[in-house]
C-alpha cells in the first residue's frame, strides 16, 4: 500500500490511520515510510498513564485531553489493551470510555492490542508515536491497563509517567511491580472521596518515598482527584506541566529521549533478527525435531543453540 | 427418615445405578436452563432442611412462598396485560381499545426510545427512532390522544418508563384530571427502575445519585397523593434478557430493590409508608420448573429481607407482587410459529409461579413489531391457560413437589450468596459502578451462546431440527411520515402555548432540582401547560449531568 | 487464527440492547480478531470517525429498534464521504426480511438474524476479506 507522506504531514486522519495499520501489520513495508517521517519529525511530548484496572484511568485521560484541546493543543491517545494469549484476539474497550473527546476534531484516538510480543515491547507502539507526531499531534497520551512488566515497558517510552490508583486498590498496590513505582513521575489517587482514601494516601506516600530516592530535584507529587466530578484535574494539569518544564530545564528530556531511542534501537534489532533468523527457524520442520532431541537428552540445549548461532553467522 | 434413607439407597443401588450402568442416560450431565445440576430423582430426603411453616407456609401468610393472597386466582385471575405501543398516540389508542374489546384487562404502554431517553421527537438524536419501538409522546396533547375514550378510573395502566418516569406519570395524572377522575382512583404502575437501565437496558439519562433522588421524589409524592399507584416495578426481566441466569435475575433484582428501600429510608421515609407500593417484574424463560421455583423463591426472599433487614411491620410491605413477561430472548427468528408454543410454556410457569399480571409475547417479535393477529394469539394463550387448563383453580398446585420445593430453597440460598457479595461491594449502586453486575451477566450470556453453538443447549429450529428459512407473512410497518407529522404537531403546540408560562415552569423545575425540593409538583404544573418531555429533561440534564456508560 | 483483522462493533441510535453486540465482540476476539467496542447511543458521526481512526477492516452494526432504515444509509454515506468505503459492513439485530434487499443495495454485505452462530459470522468475515 502506498502512503502519501504529505498527507500524513498535513494531518489527514484517514492517511494517518492507514499509516498506523501499516506500521502495525506490515513492518517491512512500513520502514520506507518511517525512514522518511523520522527525519522530518520532532517527537511529541508523551504522557504515559497506567495503573490497576477500575481506577478510572480513561476518565482521567478524557479530562486531561479535554483540557489540553481546550487550550489549543492537538492531542492523540493510544489506548493499549492486552491480546489474548490463546486466540491472539483482543477487546479494545477504551474508546468507549473516552466520552465526548472522541468526536473533537483535534483529537485522534487509536486502540491497539499488545500482540503478545516476544521479548517485550512491540516496536510498533513507538512507531505509531512517530506517525502521530509527524501528523502534528503535539501531545500524545499512551494509556495502558495493568501493573505488570508489559505496562512498565510501555510507559517507559513516555516523557512523563502517571500512575493512577484508587482507594480500593489496596492489595493490588502491594503487588505493584517495583519498576512501576520507580517509573512513576506523578501519582494520582482517584476517587479520593472514598472512605478509605486517607489510609491509601499514607500507604502511597510511603511507597513513593521508598521507590525513588534519587537526588534529581523532582519531588514526586501525589494528586488527589475525583475524575468524574472534575475535582483535582486542574492540579493534575499543573503538575504535568511542571514535570514537562522540569524535564526541559534540567536537560533530562534529552537523557530520556536517549534512553527511549536506545531501547527502540534494541527492539528494532531484535525484531529484525527475529524476522530474519528466528522465525524461519521456528517454521522449519527440523525445529521440533531439535526440541525432541534435547528432551530425549540426545543433545543439550546449549550445544543446540550455539549450532544455530553459528549457522546464523554463516548466513550473515 | 432413616427408613427412607435406607429405601432410597437400596433403590439407587439396585435399580437406578444398574439401569444407568447398562443403558446409560441421554446426557452425561443434566442441567437446568441456568446450568444448575439436576438429579435423576427428588424425594422427601431433599426437603429435610425445609420447615413448612417457616419457609413455605399458607398463601397470604409470611413468607408468602405459596402466593401473596389467600385465594389467589380462585377469586380473580391475573391481569392480562399486553405491552403495546407503536407509532402515533392515535394508532396506539386504537390498538388499546382493540385489546380491551378482546378481553385484555389492563393496559401496558410501550414508549419509543426518544421518549424513554427524554428527547422530543424533533431532537437530533431522535432521528429515525420516532414511534419505532413504542408510542411517541412529546406533550400532554399526545397523552390525551393516547387515552382518548379510555376511562382511567376503570383500567389499570402500566407504563414502561424509567429515567423520565416523573414526567409521564405527571402527564397521566393531568389526563385523569381532564377526564374528571380523582387521583385516588388511579391505579397502575410505572417501571421507574433506573438501576437495571445501567445494568441491562440502556435507557438511562442521569447519573445514579440524581436518578435515585427522582425515584424517591415519586415514592414520596405517591405516598401522599396516589395511594393506589405502584411507584416502581423492580425489574429482573431485562437483566435476564441481557443474558443472566435465573439466580442472577433473582439476586440482582432483589439487590436493586434493597437499594431503593435504602434510598427512601435515607430521606427519612418510614418503610411501611412506601414498601407496600413496590412491585416487581420478572422474566418467564424456558426451563419450566426452574422458573416456577424462581417466582416462589423471589416471594420468600423479599419477605424475609423486608422483615429481617428493614423491620417492616405491615404485611403488605413484605409481599412481593410481580408482573411477568415471557422471554423475548427465547423467541427465535427461525421457524417463528414455534414461538407460540414456547410462550405458552413460559406463561404457564408464570401462572404456576403466582404472577399478578402477565404479558405474553407475540411469535413474530424476533422479526419485527408484532402484527395484530400475532398479538391476539398471544393474548388467547393466556385465555386458554386461564379458562381451559384448570391450573388456576387451586392455589400453588406445584407446591409439595420434592423438586420444586428443593429448588425453591436452593435458589433462595444461592441468591443470598450474591446478595452478600454485593453488600461487600457497598451495595448495588456501587456494584454497578464497579461493573461487577454487568460482568457477571456478560459472562453468563457468553457461556449460553457457546452452549447453543456447541449444541449442548438445544434450541429447536436453531441448532436442531433446522429447516431452510421460510418467509413469514406480514410484519407491522411504521408509517415513514410519522416522524415528520409528529414533529410538525409538536411545533404547532410550541407556537400555540404561552411561552412566558413555559419559561416560568422550566425555571421552577430548575429551582426544585437545585434546592432538593420534590420535583413531582413543578413537573406536574409544567405538563398541564404542555411543556414537553424534552424541555423538562433538558433542564434536568443541565442540573444533574448525564450518565456515560464506561464499563465493558 | 484471524491475524490482525480489526473490527468495530457499534450500536447506532438510542437502542440500549447490547447483549448481542457484546457477545459477538467477545466471540470475534476469541476467534483471534481485535475488536473495538464503542458502546451505546453512537451517532453516525461517532461510528464513522471511529472506523476511520481505528482503520478497521470490518464494521458490525447492531440494532434492534427498527431505526436501521434511517441510520444505516446515513452511515454508509458518511463512510463514503470519508473515503472509508473499503470497509466490510455487516449488521445484526432485528431487521425484517423485507428490508434486507434495500440494505444490501447500500453495500451492507451481511445481515445476521438473532440466533446466528458466531462461527458463521467469523466465516463470513474470513470469506469476504479473503483470508484463510
Amino acid at each position: 500500500m502506498k502512503i502519501d507522506v504529505d498527507k500524513i504531514l498535513a494531518g489527514d486522519e484517514k492517511t494517518v490511520a492507514k499509516a498506523i495499520s501499516l506500521v502495525e501489520n506490515s513492518r517491512g513495508e512500513a520502514f520506507d515510510l518511517l525512514r522518511e517521517l523520522y527525519l522530518k519529525t520532532n517527537l511529541a511530548y508523551l504522557l504515559g498513564v497506567t495503573g490497576p484496572p477500575g481506577g478510572g484511568k480513561s476518565t482521567l485521560v478524557e479530562k486531561i485531553v479535554s483540557r489540553w484541546v481546550d487550550s489549543g493543543e492537538k492531542v492523540a491517545v493510544i489506548a493499549i489493551d492486552p491480546s489474548s494469549e490463546f486466540s491472539g484476539g483482543a477487546l479494545l474497550g477504551d474508546r468507549i470510555r473516552m466520552g465526548k473527546i472522541a468526536t473533537h476534531p483535534d483529537v485522534f484516538i487509536r486502540s491497539m492490542a499488545t500482540r503478545g510480543y516476544l521479548g517485550g515491547l512491540n516496536p510498533a507502539i513507538f512507531d505509531t508515536v512517530l506517525v502521530l507526531s509527524a501528523a502534528g499531534y503535539e501531545r500524545i497520551v499512551i494509556e495502558t491497563v495493568g501493573v505488570g512488566q508489559n505496562e512498565i515497558d510501555i510507559v517507559s517510552l513516555a516523557d512523563t509517567t502517571l500512575v493512577v490508583t484508587v482507594p480500593e486498590a489496596g492489595d493490588e498496590i502491594q503487588s505493584f511491580k517495583a519498576g512501576l513505582m520507580e517509573a512513576g513521575d506523578l501519582f494520582v489517587l482517584n476517587k479520593s472521596d472514598h472512605a478509605t482514601a486517607h489510609k491509601m494516601e499514607l500507604i502511597l506516600k510511603q511507597m513513593i518515598d521508598l521507590a525513588r530516592s534519587d537526588d534529581s530535584g523532582w519531588k514526586i507529587p501525589l494528586i488527589k482527584t475525583i475524575a468524574t466530578e472534575e475535582d483535582g484535574i486542574g492540579d493534575l494539569i499543573e503538575e504535568i506541566a511542571a514535570h514537562k518544564n522540569y524535564l526541559e530545564v534540567s536537560n533530562l528530556e534529552l537523557d530520556n529521549k536517549k534512553k527511549v531511542m536506545k531501547n527502540h534501537l534494541i527492539h528494532l534489532l531484535e525484531e529484525g533478527l527475529r524476522n530474519k533468523y528466528i522465525e524461519p527457524l521456528l517454521k522449519d520442520k527440523d525445529f521440533d525435531h531439535s526440541v525432541d532431541e534435547v528432551i530425549e537428552r540426545k543433545k543439550d540445549p546449549y550445544t543446540q543453540v550455539s549450532e544455530w548461532l553459528s549457522d546464523f553467522g554463516e548466513g550473515v | 427418615m432413616a427408613d427412607l434413607e435406607k429405601g432410597f439407597q437400596e433403590w439407587k443401588e439396585n435399580k437406578l445405578d444398574k439401569t444407568v450402568n447398562n443403558y446409560g442416560e441421554r446426557k452425561d450431565e443434566f442441567k437446568t436452563g441456568s446450568n444448575r445440576p439436576v438429579k435423576a430423582l427428588y424425594s422427601p430426603l431433599d426437603l429435610e432442611d425445609i420447615d413448612y411453616l417457616d419457609d413455605i407456609n399458607f398463601p397470604g401468610q409470611f413468607p408468602y412462598t405459596r402466593g401473596v393472597y389467600p385465594t389467589m386466582y380462585r377469586s380473580r385471575l391475573w391481569t392480562m396485560r399486553q405491552y403495546a405501543g407503536f407509532g402515533t398516540a392515535k394508532e396506539t389508542n386504537e390498538r388499546f381499545r382493540y385489546l380491551l374489546d378482546h378481553g385484555q384487562t389492563g393496559l401496558s404502554v410501550a414508549f419509543d426510545l426518544p421518549t424513554q431517553i427524554g428527547y422530543d421527537s424533533d431532537h437530533e438524536m431522535s432521528k429515525g427512532e420516532v414511534g419505532r419501538v413504542g408510542v411517541a409522546i412529546d406533550t400532554l396533547a399526545d397523552m390525551e390522544t393516547l387515552f382518548d375514550q379510555i376511562p382511567l378510573d376503570k383500567v389499570s395502566t402500566s407504563m414502561t418508563i424509567n429515567a423520565p418516569a416523573s414526567v409521564l406519570l405527571a402527564m397521566y395524572i393531568a389526563v385523569a384530571e381532564k377526564q374528571g377522575v380523582e387521583k385516588e382512583k388511579l391505579s397502575g404502575t410505572i417501571q421507574n427502575d433506573i438501576l437495571k437501565e445501567y445494568i441491562a437496558r440502556g435507557t438511562y439519562i442521569f447519573p445514579p445519585e440524581p436518578s435515585l433522588r427522582l425515584i424517591t421524589d415519586i415514592f414520596e409524592y405517591c405516598s401522599q397523593e396516589l395511594p393506589s399507584w405502584n411507584t416502581i416495578s423492580i425489574s429482573g426481566y431485562h437483566i435476564r434478557e441481557a443474558g443472566s441466569d435465573a439466580v442472577q435475575e433473582l439476586a440482582f433484582t432483589i439487590a436493586d430493590g434493597i437499594e431503593y428501600v435504602e434510598s427512601a429510608l435515607s430521606i427519612g421515609m418510614d418503610v411501611d409508608s412506601f414498601a407496600p407500593r413496590l412491585s416487581f417484574f420478572f422474566n418467564g424463560q424456558m426451563d419450566f420448573l426452574e422458573e416456577v421455583a424462581k417466582f416462589r423463591a423471589a416471594r420468600r426472599l423479599w419477605a424475609e429481607i423486608m422483615k429481617e433487614r428493614f423491620g417492616a411491620e405491615k404485611a403488605k410491605s413484605c409481599m412481593l407482587r410481580f408482573h411477568t413477561q415471557t422471554a423475548g430472548a427465547a423467541l427465535t427468528a427461525q421457524q417463528p410459529q414455534n414461538n407460540i408454543v414456547r410462550v405458552a410454556i413460559q406463561a404457564l410457569a408464570a401462572v404456576l409461579g403466582g404472577t399478578q399480571s402477565l404479558h405474553t409475547n407475540s411469535f413474530d417479535e424476533a422479526l419485527g413489531l408484532p402484527t395484530e393477529e400475532a398479538a391476539k394469539i398471544a393474548l388467547r394463550t393466556q385465555h386458554i391457560i386461564a379458562e381451559e387448563s384448570g391450573v388456576a383453580d387451586t392455589i400453588d398446585p406445584l407446591a409439595g413437589s420434592y423438586y420444586i420445593e428443593s429448588m425453591t430453597d436452593k435458589l433462595v440460598d444461592e441468591a443470598r450468596e450474591y446478595l452478600d457479595e454485593i453488600e461487600e461491594l457497598g451495595g448495588m449502586a456501587e456494584a454497578i459502578k464497579a461493573g461487577y453486575v454487568q460482568r457477571e451477566i456478560q459472562e453468563s450470556a457468553y457461556q449460553e451462546q457457546k452452549a447453543v453453538e456447541s449444541g449442548e443447549k438445544v434450541v429447536v429450529g436453531v441448532n436442531k431440527y433446522k429447516e431452510d428459512s421460510k418467509e413469514i407473512g406480514d410484519i407491522l410497518k411504521v408509517d415513514p411520515n410519522l416522524e415528520k407529522d409528529q414533529c410538525q404537531q409538536l411545533a404547532e403546540i410550541r407556537s400555540d402555548r404561552d411561552s412566558d408560562k413555559t419559561e416560568k415552569h422550566l425555571k421552577d423545575i430548575r429551582n426544585a432540582a437545585i434546592n432538593d425540593e420534590n420535583l413531582m409538583y413543578p413537573i406536574l404544573d409544567a405538563v398541564r401547560d404542555y411543556v414537553s418531555i424534552g424541555e423538562i429533561c433538558q433542564v434536568l440534564r443541565e442540573e444533574f449531568g448525564e450518565y456515560e456508560a464506561k464499563i465493558f | 487464527m484471524s491475524e490482525n483483522i480489526k473490527v468495530l462493533i457499534a450500536k447506532p441510535g438510542l437502542d440500549g440492547h447490547d447483549r448481542g453486540a457484546k457477545v459477538i465482540a467477545r466471540g470475534l476476539k476469541e476467534a483471534g480478531m481485535e475488536v473495538v467496542y464503542t458502546g451505546l447511543r453512537q451517532t453516525t458521526e461517532q461510528i464513522v470517525r471511529a472506523a476511520v481512526q481505528e482503520d478497521v477492516d470490518v464494521i458490525g452494526l447492531s440494532i434492534l429498534s427498527g431505526a436501521h432504515s434511517h441510520l444505516f444509509p446515513e452511515i454508509m454515506k458518511k463512510l463514503k464521504d470519508n473515503g472509508k468505503d473499503d470497509v466490510l459492513v455487516i449488521a445484526g439485530g432485528i431487521i425484517p426480511d423485507d428490508d434486507h434487499a434495500e440494505l444490501k443495495d447500500l453495500g451492507i454485505k451481511g445481515i445476521f438474524k438473532p440466533g446466528t452462530p458466531i462461527n458463521e459470522i467469523v466465516e463470513f468475515i474470513h470469506q469476504e476479506l479473503d483470508v484463510a
